[in-house]
């Protein structure tokens, strides 16, 4: 290991899981704290495969431009409506795989690089087994079964720590493809609007926060 | 006289070669050009223009993995880093050791400006212990000059690049003199909750000095203080100074600033200094080393251009290593010398004293944050307020069980989202899914905070850095081996930050998310990864202990500088920066008083 450097080939070592990183996938936010977790001193930020040390920073990107995606039409099916069950259209927003978070978890799980490898491994197969089990108990694919029928599945997958040992691999499966979900609809423009987001925006000056902020959090 | 070509650079003759463009070589170009010297800057990375660059107000949308964190750009996509990480590709570094809590980890950019493009702008005065340390608890190395004579160039540094923060007076935490910091934006509503719920435990947390501009700079009244007496330096940097915005409280300062609202050194240190007419830049040129001439002084560096591969030579008068601490010690150990083990290495301590940054953290979540009416919390980008070390005391290795101490950063507020913005949630929303899931999401998004703590690390004899006998990287060159150890000291403090950072959240009436580690081997960073390092040529009062005297002056050769972190006694837990910008003020002022009394 120690020596590895100098060999043109370099082997990625696995995520290391550094005390910050212990707080699951939560996130910390200040710039100066930021802590990424996958590049110690024997890793090698690797081959060509992904967008490179020097990306255009400029150009929009969509998922497909930058490398091949992954899911056939059977697990397009099933991500649809599990994302959906995850997240549906409701008074303040529209569903999950309307704003092209499906686009998103393909372009995630098909990229080069450890960590999106990872879900990769956890996605495919998560996929397979929720389809597997919407047969075993409905005779038909997770997408077509009613509400009823999808919730059930999900009830019994939907929180780790609760799920009995026979759900352990589909609870495993829902709580990662959960936050990919999340992560792909919050960031869209649908979703950054339900959350409440409004900076991004040029001011005159920054008055901190309003009154009713203020007051609502005991502090005024 | 700007960017030029390497046959250029090798056909002239410069006064000084500048070896980095980050913070010091920037300062130092700087500095230099403004009194009319002739500088030749290179840069191992390439030529890069915010202005044009910046992705100032893309979103997560648009980006290539909604802009999460990868080997390829490990502090997202949009994160002013160019070609860097802790890995370079081709350039490669080691471990002495297998154990990973004996590895560092060595951060570097290749672009031009370094990480000064994507740094946090935390800005921060060393105090006057921090300079004396050694003399108040035995431990580690005193530095040969104190507060008072770095003092004035912080004032400098202060006034070129613009700060913002306040003089609260708190102890070895120095005031700036009156009117030279900015004022600072007002704190968002968790860190008041923050700054509230740890009075009872004695934190005091007060504004954060970060150089970002609230308003513009006073370019009538600035130019004379920055540059007395010369009314060509005044002209340029008052017309400069008329070119940079103030801060518009949105995009992230990570990303870069193409309005120059903050410190970058491409956007305040290169600008006025090219158009002083005196600066040569030349990029993507790699140092290989110094060259010393038979008088035993510094006749030019040989560096590769890396678009060709060739090798060239350039000369100066006088050269500045501002490379970053521990690639200025890799040009200096690979450079010939009639000596053994490189250059301006008689003390035997080139790459010696190496250290970064104490780090740990914790997170939590805050009911009194949920639910909050949306309102616009960007800011100025980073922290508005941070906390001081507040237990100063002479007996604290017998009190908390390590000397020195460390400040507080922290981060709350509803930030633009990102992958993470709703991940994880489970702990809080036991799984919910659908509708529920939604009104979730909307109710905790904004609640969490994340503590960092920031400390002071001891010089060790088992942290250096050393040529490895085998390893060379794609152009030929020796690599930097690493030989890493935390004493107990720091691991302690790693423990006790977390301890703080859990009663913080306890006293908010919050929730501890991540592990409090009681062993604080559990609790801290590796070392190099808060990107802090400084020392591997230390300054001091003789040629014995030292590798420089007090203006980074290398003793064994007289026009050979060190300007970056390198010549860092102790390292604070003051981020070091500021420091750094105005130690290579004070070398470049005393580097050009010898050039004008013909000593160099």
């Amino acid at each position: 290991m120690t020596k590895a450097e100098h060999s043109p080939r370099f082997d990625r070592r696995t995520t290391i899981k550094w005390m910050l990183a212990a707080a699951a996938s939560m996130r910390l936010r200040a710039a100066t704290a930021a802590q990424p977790e996958n590049s110690g001193p024997l890793h090698h930020n690797g081959p060509a495969h992904g967008y490179g040390t020097d990306p255009n920073l400029q150009t929009p990107y969509s998922p497909g431009m930058l490398w091949p995606l992954t899911l056939n039409p059977t697990q397009r099916r099933c991500a649809t409506a599990l994302s959906d069950v995850i997240i549906p259209a409701d008074p303040y927003s529209p569903s999950a795989s309307s704003v092209g978070v499906v686009d998103f978890i393909d372009e995630w799980i098909s990229a080069p690089y450890p960590e999106q490898v990872t879900d990769r491994a956890i996605v495919i197969p998560g996929l397979a087994w929720i389809d597997a089990e919407a047969q075993r108990r409905y005779g038909h694919d997770f997408a077509a079964l009613d509400a009823s029928g999808q919730d059930a599945i999900c009830k019994d997958i939907c929180y780790q720590p609760e799920a009995s040992a026979q759900f352990q691999q589909g609870a495993a499966f829902f709580a990662r493809f959960r936050d990919l979900t999340a992560g792909g609809f919050y960031t869209s423009p649908a979703g950054t609007k339900d959350l409440g987001y409004i900076g991004n925006m040029p001011l005159a000056k920054f008055d901190g926060p309003p009154f009713e902020v203020l007051k609502q959090a005991g502090l005024a | 006289m700007p960017f030029i070509t390497a046959s250029a650079a090798q056909e002239r003759h410069y006064d000084v070669i500048v070896i980095g463009s980050g913070a010091a070589g920037g300062q130092s170009a700087y500095t230099l050009t403004m009194e009319g010297v002739k500088v030749l800057m290179l840069e191992a990375g390439r030529r890069y223009t915010p202005e044009h660059e910046t992705p100032m107000f893309q979103t997560a949308y648009t980006a290539p993995l909604r802009e999460a964190s990868t080997p390829d750009k490990p502090f997202g996509f949009y994160d002013a880093t160019i070609d860097g990480g802790w890995q370079v590709p081709g350039e490669p570094y080691t471990s002495a050791s297998d154990d990973p809590t004996r590895q560092f980890w060595w951060w570097r950019p290749r672009m031009l400006g370094g990480r000064t493009n994507h740094w946090g702008r935390i800005a921060l005065r060393n105090g006057h212990y921090d300079f004396k340390p050694h003399s108040r608890d035995g431990l580690g190395r005193d530095w040969p000059i104190g507060y008072e004579e770095v003092a004035p160039y912080y004032d400098r540094v202060e006034r070129l690049i613009g700060v913002y923060g306040a003089n609260d007076g708190l102890e070895n935490t120095p005031n700036s003199p009156p009117g030279v910091l900015m004022a600072p934006p007002k704190p968002r509503v968790g860190e008041l909750l923050v700054q509230k719920g740890s009075r009872s435990l004695g934190v005091p947390f007060v504004a954060m000095h970060r150089a970002v501009m609230t308003e513009r700079l006073d370019h009538e009244r600035l130019p004379a203080l920055l540059h007395p007496g010369n009314a060509t330096a005044q002209r340029i940097i008052k017309a400069d100074m008329q070119n940079r915005a103030a801060c518009f409280f949105a995009t992230p300062c990570g990303r870069g600033c193409s309005i120059r609202a903050t410190y970058q050194s491409t956007t305040v240190h290169l600008p006025p200094a090219l158009a002083t007419g005196h600066l040569d830049i030349l990029c993507d040129a790699m140092v290989r080393e110094v060259v010393q001439g038979k008088n035993g002084k510094a006749t030019g560096v040989r560096f590769i251009d890396k678009i060709t591969g060739k090798e060239h030579h350039a000369q100066a008068r006088a050269i500045v290593l501002a490379a970053g601490a521990c690639e200025s010690v890799r040009i200096l150990l690979n450079s010939d010398s009639v000596r053994s083990g490189g250059l301006a290495n008689s003390s035997g301590l080139v790459g010696r004293y190496i250290m970064d940054t104490v780090g740990a953290g914790l997170y939590g979540q805050v009911p009194r944050l949920e639910s909050l009416p949306a309102h616009n919390e960007d800011g100025a980008g980073g922290e508005h307020l941070y906390a001081p070390w507040w237990l100063y005391g002479k007996d604290n290795v017998a009190k908390l069980g390590f000397a020195r101490g460390y400040h507080i950063e922290f981060s709350t507020g509803r930030r633009a989202p990102e992958m993470d913005v709703a991940g994880g949630l489970e702990v809080l929303t036991h799984g919910s899914y659908g509708a529920r899931f939604k009104a979730d999401v909307r109710r905790y998004y904004g609640s969490f905070v994340g503590f960092a703590g920031r400390g002071e690390m001891i010089p060790n004899d088992d942290c250096y850095c050393e040529i490895d006998p085998q390893v060379k990287d794609h152009w030929g060159i020796p690599v930097l081996r690493f030989h890493w150890r935390w004493s107990d000291h720091e691991t302690r403090q790693a423990a006790h930050m977390q301890k703080t950072f859990a009663d913080i959240v306890q006293n908010l009436g919050g929730r501890v998310l991540s592990k409090v580690a009681a062993d604080g081997k559990q609790a801290i960073e590796p070392g190099g990864k808060i990107i802090h390092e400084v020392g591997g040529t230390v300054m001091g009062a003789n040629a014995h202990n030292s590798v420089t005297n007090q203006w980074g002056q290398t003793w064994d050769i007289p026009n050979l500088f060190v300007t970056d972190g390198g010549t860092f006694c102790s390292n604070a837990d003051k981020n070091p920066t500021l420091t750094i910008m105005a130690l290579a003020w004070r070398a470049s002022d005393h580097l050009v008083s010898l050039m004008k009394r013909k000593e160099i």
